[in-house]
C-alpha cells in the first residue's frame, strides 16, 4: 500500500453508511495494523438525508484527515456518485448499489445491486452495507477477508453473526463474479478509451 | 480470528474525551443534547454509573453548568459538553467558577455559527468566547486537541489544570477532531498522571478558604468537610464573604489573575514543527492544524523551507511562542475555520514584525492541505 | 440562657458584619429565624446541611447563617444544589430563592427540579416584587398593582406559586405566611423532613418597594393583610371560589410520596453494572 488509501462510502441516513466506514476503519486498523482515520458528514437528519464517511488508511501517522483524492468510492445511492464521482482518481475504483444508481459516470463502474441482493437472498434490507463491505474487501487489496470478517463480528449486534457473516460472503462472491465478467467484456472499451 | 492489541481503539474524539474525563477522576456529568457535542452526554451516561458516578441531563446549558459547580462544590470532579448555542449558555455560570475559583470542566465541540448556524458542520468560531465569553476580566485556560489521543491526553490535562489552580478549563475542539475516528493506543489508568485539588489541613476555625499562597492558589474545603464556609458570585474578601472594599477586591482580582500567570510554563503547551530554519511560519490549532502539517511537508518536498506552530493551549496566548517564532520566520499564515480570531492575536503579539497572512473559511468546509499550500505558493 | 439566644448563638455567623442587608421591617429575617428554628427541630447537623440561594433580597440569607452556603447566580439555585445533593446525598441541601428568581428567571429550572423529585427543599419568598433592584413587577405582581416598571399599573397575570408547584409534581407544597410564623417553621420542617422536593412559598412583604408604591402602608399593616386574607387549607375547601378571590390559601396543599431520584439513579448503577458485568463476562 502507498501512502495514502483513501475511501468514500456515500448515501443517505439510513443505509448504515458510517456504521460501513467504522467496520472499514476497525478492519484496516485493529486487524490490519494500518494507521487509520474516518471522518464523516451528515444532515440534520437521522433517516433520509445526504450520509458519508471517509476512511483513510496509511502505513504512515496520517494529518489531512479527510479524503483529498479517492482510491475508492462507494455510492449506494445515485446523488452520491454524481456529487462524489469527481472527488474519484483517475484509476480509482467506483462500486454502485445499482438498486438505486441507474446512471453511472463510467463504464468501469462496478454496478452489484446491494440492497436488492440484501431484500431478497436476506429478507433484510439492513445488510446491504455488509454486502457492500465484502465486494470492497473483494475488489481491492486492502485488507484480507479474515480480518474484514473478524471486524463486522464485532461490531454487529449478538444473535446476527450468522446473518452478517453470510451477507459478508454474498457481498465477495458477487463481487467476484462481476470482476470476472467485467474482465472478459470490458476489456475492449477501456483500451479504446486509452487509444481515444 | 485475529486478536487486537490490547488497549487499541478505533475511537471518535468525542468518546476518547469521556476516557480521559474518567481516568482523570470525573464521576460528575451534567448537560444537555447538542450536536456535534451528544456522544460525550451519551456516553457518559451509560459509563458513569458503572463507576459509581452520576449523569443527569438538564433542562439547558445553564443548568447543566450550575449542576457541575455544585457538584464540584461537594467534592466531585465534574465536567460538561456542549456546542455553540449551548457554549452562549454556559458563560453566565462559567463565570461563576472563575469568581468563587470551583474547578470543573467544559467541552465545546465547535460547529458553524452564528446562532443556529450548521450544527453538523465545523468550525473554529468559539475561540475567543472561549476566552471572553462571560463577562468581567477574568482568567482562562482554554486547550485545542487535534487527534483523538490528544482528545483523551488533553481531557486528563483539563481536569487537573482545573483542580491545581481552581479554575474552569475549557476543552475547545471542532466538529472534526470531535466526532472522528482514529485508532489510538490509551495508556493503562495506573499510567495516567491525575492531580487532585488540595483540601485544606487546619482546623475549621482557622480555615481561610481565599487566603492568597505563594501559589495565588488557596486549598479547597469541600461541602460537608466540617469546613462550612460561604461561597458567592459576588466580590468577596478572603474569609468568602461579599465585600465592598476595594482594598479586598483589588488583591482578590490580581490573585486568581496571577495564579494562571505563575503556572504558564505548564499551561501553555504547544508543538514546533520543523520551525528550526522556517522562513515562512504557519500558526494553526485543532483539525486545521493537521492540513497544516501535511502542506508542511509538501512544502518542504519542493524546497520552500516552512514550518508549523501548532497551538494546543488557546487561552492563555502563547506569546513568547510566537515571539520566538518570528525571530526567524518573517511571513506567517494563521489558517483558522473562523473570520480571524487566533490570528487577531498573533498581530497583537508580531505587532508588526513578521507578515501575518490568514486563511478564513466559514462556509462549513475544512481547510484543506491545498488551500495552504496554494498560499505558501502566493508568499514565498 | 432563652432559646432564641441559644439559637442565635448556635446558627449565626458571628465574625460576619452584621447589621444585615435587609430593610427594617422587612419580613426576609422572619423567614430566617423560621429556618433556623426549623433547621434545629430537625437536628440535622450544620455540617450537613447546604443552605444554597439566588440573587435578591433572599439571596442574601445564607451569608448570616454558620452552615456550608452558597450564594449562586440568580435564578440558578436549584440547578447548583441538584449537583450538591447528586454529588453528596448525605448533605441536606435547603435553597432558599425569591419570587422573580424562581419563577421567572428561574422558572425553568424550578418546574424540572420538580419533577424530577430530587431530594431537595425548595423556599421560595414571595413579595410580589423585585425588591433588591428598586421595585420592578415581578411574575407574582397582581394585575392592576403597581412597580417602577409599571408604573401605569401591572397588564400582566400573576403565577401561583404553590399550584405551579403542585402541577409540576413537588411532593411537598406548603404555602405560609411571614405572618403565621409558626405555621412557618412547622411548614418549613416538614419539607426539610419530607424525602423528595419538596416546596414552601412564604407570602412576605416589601413595604419599601411595593408596598410605597401601591399605598399599602408600613410594614404592620402588611402584615395585618396577611392575618386579615389569610384562610386554611381546610377553610379553603369549604369556601366558593368567588369568596377565595384575593385571599391566601396557607397550610399544606400536597404531602406525596413519588419515586425520589437519588434511589432510582441507584438502581441505574446497578443497572449499569450488571451490563458491565455481562460485556466482561
Amino acid at each position: 500500500m502507498g501512502e495514502r488509501y483513501e475511501v468514500r462510502l456515500g448515501g443517505s441516513g439510513g443505509q448504515g453508511i458510517i456504521l460501513s466506514g467504522i467496520i472499514l476503519a476497525e478492519a484496516l486498523g485493529l486487524y490490519g495494523g494500518k494507521f487509520v482515520v474516518q471522518t464523516q458528514s451528515y444532515g440534520p437528519e437521522a433517516r433520509g438525508g445526504a450520509s458519508r464517511a471517509d476512511v483513510v488508511v496509511s502505513d504512515e501517522e496520517i494529518d489531512y484527515p479527510k479524503a483529498i483524492k479517492l482510491d475508492l468510492l462507494l455510492a449506494m445511492n445515485q446523488k452520491s456518485c454524481d456529487e462524489y464521482y469527481r472527488d474519484l482518481k483517475e484509476d480509482g475504483i467506483l462500486v454502485v448499489d445499482s438498486t438505486f444508481v441507474t446512471q453511472v459516470p463510467t463504464s468501469k463502474a462496478i454496478q452489484i445491486p446491494f440492497t436488492k441482493i440484501a431484500r431478497e437472498k436476506f429478507h433484510r434490507e439492513i445488510v446491504a452495507n455488509i454486502i457492500s463491505l465484502g465486494a470492497i474487501t473483494e475488489l481491492t487489496n486492502i485488507i484480507s477477508h479474515k480480518f474484514m470478517e473478524a471486524a463486522v463480528l464485532a461490531r454487529v449486534p449478538k444473535g446476527t453473526e450468522k446473518l452478517n457473516r453470510d451477507a459478508l460472503k454474498a457481498g465477495v462472491i458477487t463481487a467476484r463474479k462481476v470482476k470476472e465478467s467485467m474482465r472478459n467484456e470490458d476489456i475492449q472499451p477501456q483500451e479504446f478509451q486509452r487509444e481515444d | 480470528m485475529k486478536k487486537r492489541r490490547p488497549r487499541e481503539f478505533l475511537m471518535q474524539g468525542n468518546e476518547a474525551v469521556v476516557e480521559g474525563a474518567l481516568v482523570a477522576g470525573c464521576r460528575f456529568f451534567a448537560g444537555y443534547p447538542i450536536t456535534p457535542a451528544t456522544e460525550i452526554a451519551e456516553i457518559m451516561s451509560v459509563k458513569l454509573p458503572q463507576v459509581d458516578g452520576t449523569f443527569i441531563q438538564m433542562e439547558d446549558e445553564i443548568a447543566s453548568m450550575g449542576a457541575i459547580i455544585g457538584a464540584s462544590l461537594a467534592g466531585t470532579k465534574s465536567m460538561t459538553a456542549t456546542s455553540g448555542p449551548g457554549f452562549s449558555l454556559v458563560q453566565e455560570n462559567l463565570g461563576f467558577a472563575c469568581m468563587a475559583e470551583v474547578p470543573c470542566v467544559v467541552g465545546d465541540v465547535m460547529r458553524l455559527g452564528p446562532s443556529t448556524g450548521i450544527p453538523t458542520y465545523p468550525s473554529q468560531g468559539d475561540v475567543m468566547q472561549a476566552r471572553w465569553g462571560t463577562h468581567g476580566d477574568h482568567p482562562a485556560i482554554v486547550l485545542a486537541p487535534s487527534t483523538v489521543r490528544e482528545c483523551f491526553d488533553l481531557s486528563v490535562k483539563a481536569f487537573n489544570l482545573s483542580e491545581k489552580y481552581r479554575t474552569p478549563v475549557i476543552l475547545l475542539f471542532d466538529e472534526v477532531v470531535g466526532h472522528m475516528r482514529e485508532k489510538i493506543t490509551l495508556p493503562r489508568p495506573e499510567e495516567v498522571e491525575v492531580i487532585d485539588r488540595i483540601r485544606p489541613t487546619v482546623p475549621p476555625e482557622w480555615y481561610i478558604p481565599y487566603e492568597d499562597t505563594t501559589q495565588g492558589v488557596s486549598p479547597m474545603a469541600i461541602f460537608g468537610d466540617g469546613y462550612r464556609f460561604h461561597v458567592t458570585g459576588l466580590a468577596h474578601d478572603i474569609r468568602g464573604f461579599p465585600t465592598l472594599r476595594s482594598d479586598e477586591i483589588g488583591p482578590f482580582m490580581d490573585r486568581i489573575h496571577r495564579k494562571i500567570t505563575l503556572g504558564f510554563p505548564e499551561i501553555q503547551m504547544g508543538e514546533f514543527f520543523q520551525l528550526e530554519d522556517a522562513d515562512i511560519a504557519i500558526i494553526a490549532y485543532g483539525s486545521v492544524a493537521r492540513s497544516a502539517r501535511r502542506a508542511v511537508i509538501d512544502a518542504r518536498e519542493k524546497g520552500v523551507k516552512v514550518g508549523l506552530l501548532r497551538l494546543i493551549t488557546l487561552w492563555p496566548f502563547m506569546r513568547t511562542a510566537v515571539e520566538r517564532v518570528i525571530q526567524k520566520a518573517k511571513m506567517l499564515i494563521v489558517p483558522e475555520m473562523n473570520m480571524g480570531q487566533i490570528s487577531r492575536e498573533v498581530k497583537r503579539v508580531n505587532e508588526g514584525k513578521a507578515k501575518v497572512n490568514t486563511i478564513n473559511r466559514v462556509d462549513g468546509l475544512t481547510i484543506t492541505p491545498q488551500q495552504i499550500l496554494k498560499r505558501i505558493r502566493e508568499v514565498s | 440562657m432563652p432559646e432564641i439566644t441559644k439559637l442565635i448563638y448556635k446558627y449565626l455567623r458571628h465574625d460576619k458584619k452584621f447589621p444585615h442587608v435587609w430593610c427594617p421591617g422587612c419580613g426576609t429575617g422572619i423567614i430566617l429565624g423560621a429556618l433556623i428554628r426549623a433547621i434545629d427541630r430537625t437536628g440535622y447537623e450544620k455540617d450537613d446541611i447546604v443552605l444554597v440561594s439566588g440573587i435578591g433580597c433572599s439571596g442574601r440569607i445564607p451569608v448570616y447563617v454558620d452552615f456550608n452556603t452558597l450564594h449562586t447566580t440568580h435564578g440558578r439555585a436549584l440547578t447548583f444544589a441538584t449537583g450538591i445533593k447528586l454529588a453528596n446525598s448525605n448533605l441536606n441541601v435547603i435553597v432558599i430563592m425569591g419570587d422573580g428568581d424562581a419563577i421567572a428567571i428561574g422558572g425553568n429550572h424550578f418546574i424540572h427540579a420538580a419533577r424530577r423529585n430530587i431530594d431537595l427543599t425548595a423556599i421560595i419568598v414571595n413579595n410580589n416584587v423585585y425588591g433588591m433592584t428598586g421595585g420592578q413587577y415581578s411574575p407574582t405582581t397582581p394585575y392592576g398593582m403597581r412597580a417602577t416598571t409599571a408604573v401605569y399599573s401591572n397588564i400582566e397575570q400573576e403565577f401561583k406559586i404553590s399550584e405551579l408547584a403542585v402541577t409540576a409534581g413537588a411532593v411537598f407544597v406548603g404555602r405560609g405566611t411571614v405572618y403565621h410564623a409558626k405555621l412557618l417553621d412547622s411548614l418549613i420542617e416538614r419539607a426539610i423532613l419530607k424525602k423528595g422536593f419538596g416546596v414552601v412559598e412564604v407570602i412576605s412583604h416589601c413595604h419599601i418597594q411595593y408596598g410605597k408604591q401601591n399605598l399599602l402602608g408600613s410594614a404592620v399593616d402588611m402584615m395585618k393583610w396577611q392575618r386579615d386574607n389569610a384562610v386554611t387549607v381546610q377553610e379553603a375547601k369549604r369556601m366558593k371560589s368567588e369568596e377565595l378571590e384575593g385571599r391566601i390559601i396557607i397550610g399544606v396543599l400536597v404531602d406525596k410520596d413519588l419515586p425520589i431520584y437519588q434511589d432510582e439513579y441507584d438502581k441505574v448503577r446497578e443497572r449499569a453494572k450488571e451490563g458491565l458485568s455481562s460485556l466482561e463476562g
